[in-house]
């Protein structure tokens, strides 16, 4: 009994000046985006996106029972909503000109467009943050340098650069994310450099240098961190652009080969029946389409959370 | 001013140097040029004596020279890139700048007509939307901007071929033959833009009608339409006809899934079928002539900015 008084009188005094401090950023994060229906219902969209992602074989199981590997080419164009075939097989989506099942295959393709997306982001803003802060805070010939570099990437063709790289080195999973990272850093760097240079004018970086901090301690200690929350929000903002463009070289055939499920290779079969099977293009672009939005809607919250001067920068 | 013109002028110079290293490297990315241009079943023999015969064995910096300047070794005769010889495509037995230049009226096309209907949608849309801003209109005109920048241009491509071409027959859904054929291309190209330019019109138009000029129009007792086109329109346009500049230029390399979809003989559709049947020459020449025009216009309209603002000539 007193034990129990004493850990409660106590308790409480410790608590107490940590609700003065007022709420933590990512509990404000929290806060808004409750606030916005819109980024909610994105946020649990993707997380099932992501789930599918993950464990496809067992969405494709619960769903419809059917694979989506399996060529059956008693049941081709089946027309949506469902059709049983001879072997009790439902088809919510129907099917496509080998039978296989749409649904399932949507299910499979989120996998390529997540990894390619995410693993693209990464690379990139690895690359872009590098490049932006060596850029902002050395500043002269390397500046120079950097920032042509940036021009002639801007100027070249993206989907045509990209095409060529992974045509030229070869379509796999690797190349496709290299190919749309080698142009996607620029976006990092262009804004990371001009942060850099705002955030190095700053006392504490002008004062570390004065009691003689190395080089890469002020990159990493004193400057990385505030140059982290604009690179956060443009990966976030850049995702769904990514995953479009995935998309995009599937479709045209550079993309990750079959028989790797991917939206944009379903896209590319799809085209070829528009006038007799519409519904083997329509359901993939669907969900390809609300997968870009909600990443942009977080993106636009995530935004305005972590760094509402970023408004300007990446309207 | 004449100082900060040179030096965009040289910059852009140089730019377009680092653009001819990138796409000259672009056949060397896989190690052997021969590999990539051959064709898949060739013999390692085959190859070798391919490379020795078009130079390809010499060290990169001769090869890189040879590339600008020209050569000639009695099997490949170049004139060198710096009169436009990007060398001969091989599938179509022409030299590929003459068919890049050929096919490029075509995408021009393409790119204007869909940059006029983007300007033609979001200026108003824009307007309407800040002018009556949380009002229906707004509501729709965010909504639809929201969903233009998340949908993967080449699925709208097909919607609108099974809703127009196949379903109502409409509008016919590829080639060129007149100028119809046009409509359907130009709605899937200008998708992104238009929600773009929407997006940057509205903020430009929230942000002038709080200033304090627009109090003081109204204030006056001018007409309110009065006021929003010519008081605040005008001054929301600068970055507006920016944006302009700039997504033209991108629109004319990135017009190449919607040439795909609907058989646009564009410069995007030769460059798919040249990466098909790896005819490289007329790729490297298609790379260089957008970035070229790319970096031209970018030149153009910080020229023409400058000589609007001139402090910017100054910073």
């Amino acid at each position: 009994m007193t034990s129990g008084l004493n850990t409660s009188t106590i308790k409480n005094p410790i608590e107490e000046p940590e609700e003065r401090r007022g709420p933590t950023n990512s509990q404000l994060a929290w806060e808004d985006l409750k606030k916005r229906p819109p980024a909610m219902i994105s946020l649990i969209f993707l997380i099932i996106i992501c789930l599918w992602a993950i464990f496809p074989s067992f969405f494709t199981a619960i769903f419809t029972g059917n694979d989506a590997f399996e060529i059956n080419l008693r049941c081709c164009y089946l027309k949506p909503p469902g059709f049983t075939d001879v072997n009790g097989n439902y088809y919510l989506l129907g099917t496509d000109q080998q039978g296989r099942d749409v649904l399932s295959r949507v299910i499979w393709g989120s996998r390529v467009s997540l990894i390619v997306g995410i693993a693209a982001v990464f690379l990139s803003g690895c690359i872009g943050v590098t490049l932006g802060m060596v850029a902002g805070y050395f500043g002269g010939i390397v500046d120079t340098i950097i920032s042509r570099i940036i021009d002639s990437a801007l100027a070249i063709p993206f989907i045509l650069l990209a095409l060529s790289m992974v045509a030229i080195l070869g379509p796999s999973l690797q190349n496709v994310i290299l190919a749309i990272a080698v142009r996607t850093w620029i976006v990092y760097a262009r804004v990371i450099r001009g942060t850099v240079l705002s955030v190095k004018e700053n006392e504490f970086v002008v004062g570390a240098k004065a009691v003689g901090s190395r080089t890469n301690r002020i990159m990493f200690r004193h400057i990385l961190p505030n140059v982290l929350s604009p690179a956060i929000v443009i990966g976030t903002l850049y995702l769904g652009r990514m995953i479009i463009i995935e998309s995009a070289l599937s479709f045209l055939g550079v993309g990750v080969p079959p028989p790797t499920p991917t939206w944009g290779g379903m896209l590319a079969h799809g085209r070829e029946f528009l006038d007799t099977a519409w519904w083997i293009a329509f359901f993939p672009g669907v969900v390809l389409m609300i997968t870009v939005l909600s990443v942009n809607l977080l993106g636009d919250w995530l935004r305005d959370a972590l760094d509402p001067k970023m408004k300007r920068l990446t309207d | 001013m004449r100082a900060y013109v040179i030096r965009r002028c040289l910059q852009s110079i140089i730019v377009i140097n680092i653009v001819l290293v990138i796409v000259f490297l672009m056949l060397h990315m896989s190690g052997s040029p021969g590999d990539v241009l051959m064709p898949e079943d060739s013999s390692l023999e085959d190859i070798e004596e391919f490379n020795k015969a078009h130079g390809f064995d010499q060290p990169l910096h001769v090869q890189y020279y040879r590339f600008i300047f020209g050569f000639d070794n009695g099997v490949v005769k170049s004139k060198g890139v710096i009169f436009g010889d990007f060398g001969y495509s091989y599938r179509h037995e022409l030299p590929a700048h003459e068919l890049v230049f050929e096919h490029f009226p075509a995408t021009i096309d393409l790119a204007l007509t869909a940059v006029v209907i983007s300007i033609l949608v979001a200026i108003p849309a824009g307007v309407l939307s800040a002018t009556f801003r949380n009002s229906w209109i707004d509501y729709v005109s965010s909504i639809g901007s929201m969903f233009g920048q998340s949908m993967p241009n080449f699925w709208l491509g097909l919607m609108l071929i099974i809703f127009f071409s196949v379903y109502l027959d409409l509008f016919p859904s590829s080639g060129y033959e007149s100028p119809i054929y046009i409509v359907l291309p130009a709605l899937t190209a200008g998708l992104y833009q238009t929600a773009r330019i929407t997006r940057v019109v509205r903020a430009g138009m929230l942000e002038v009608l709080g200033s304090e000029y627009i109090t003081t129009a109204r204030s006056k007792g001018i007409v309110e339409w009065i006021v929003i086109m010519r008081h605040a329109l005008k001054n929301a346009a600068i970055p507006v006809v920016t944006l302009i500049g700039l997504e033209l230029g991108v629109l004319l390399g990135g017009t190449v899934v919607t040439e795909v979809i609907f058989a646009w003989p564009g410069v995007g559709f030769l460059v798919i079928d040249a990466i098909n049947n790896q005819d490289y020459p007329i790729v490297q020449a298609a790379v260089t002539l957008l970035a070229t025009i790319f970096v031209f216009i970018n030149l153009l309209v910080d020229l023409i900015y400058a000589w609007l603002d001139p402090r910017i000539a100054y910073s």
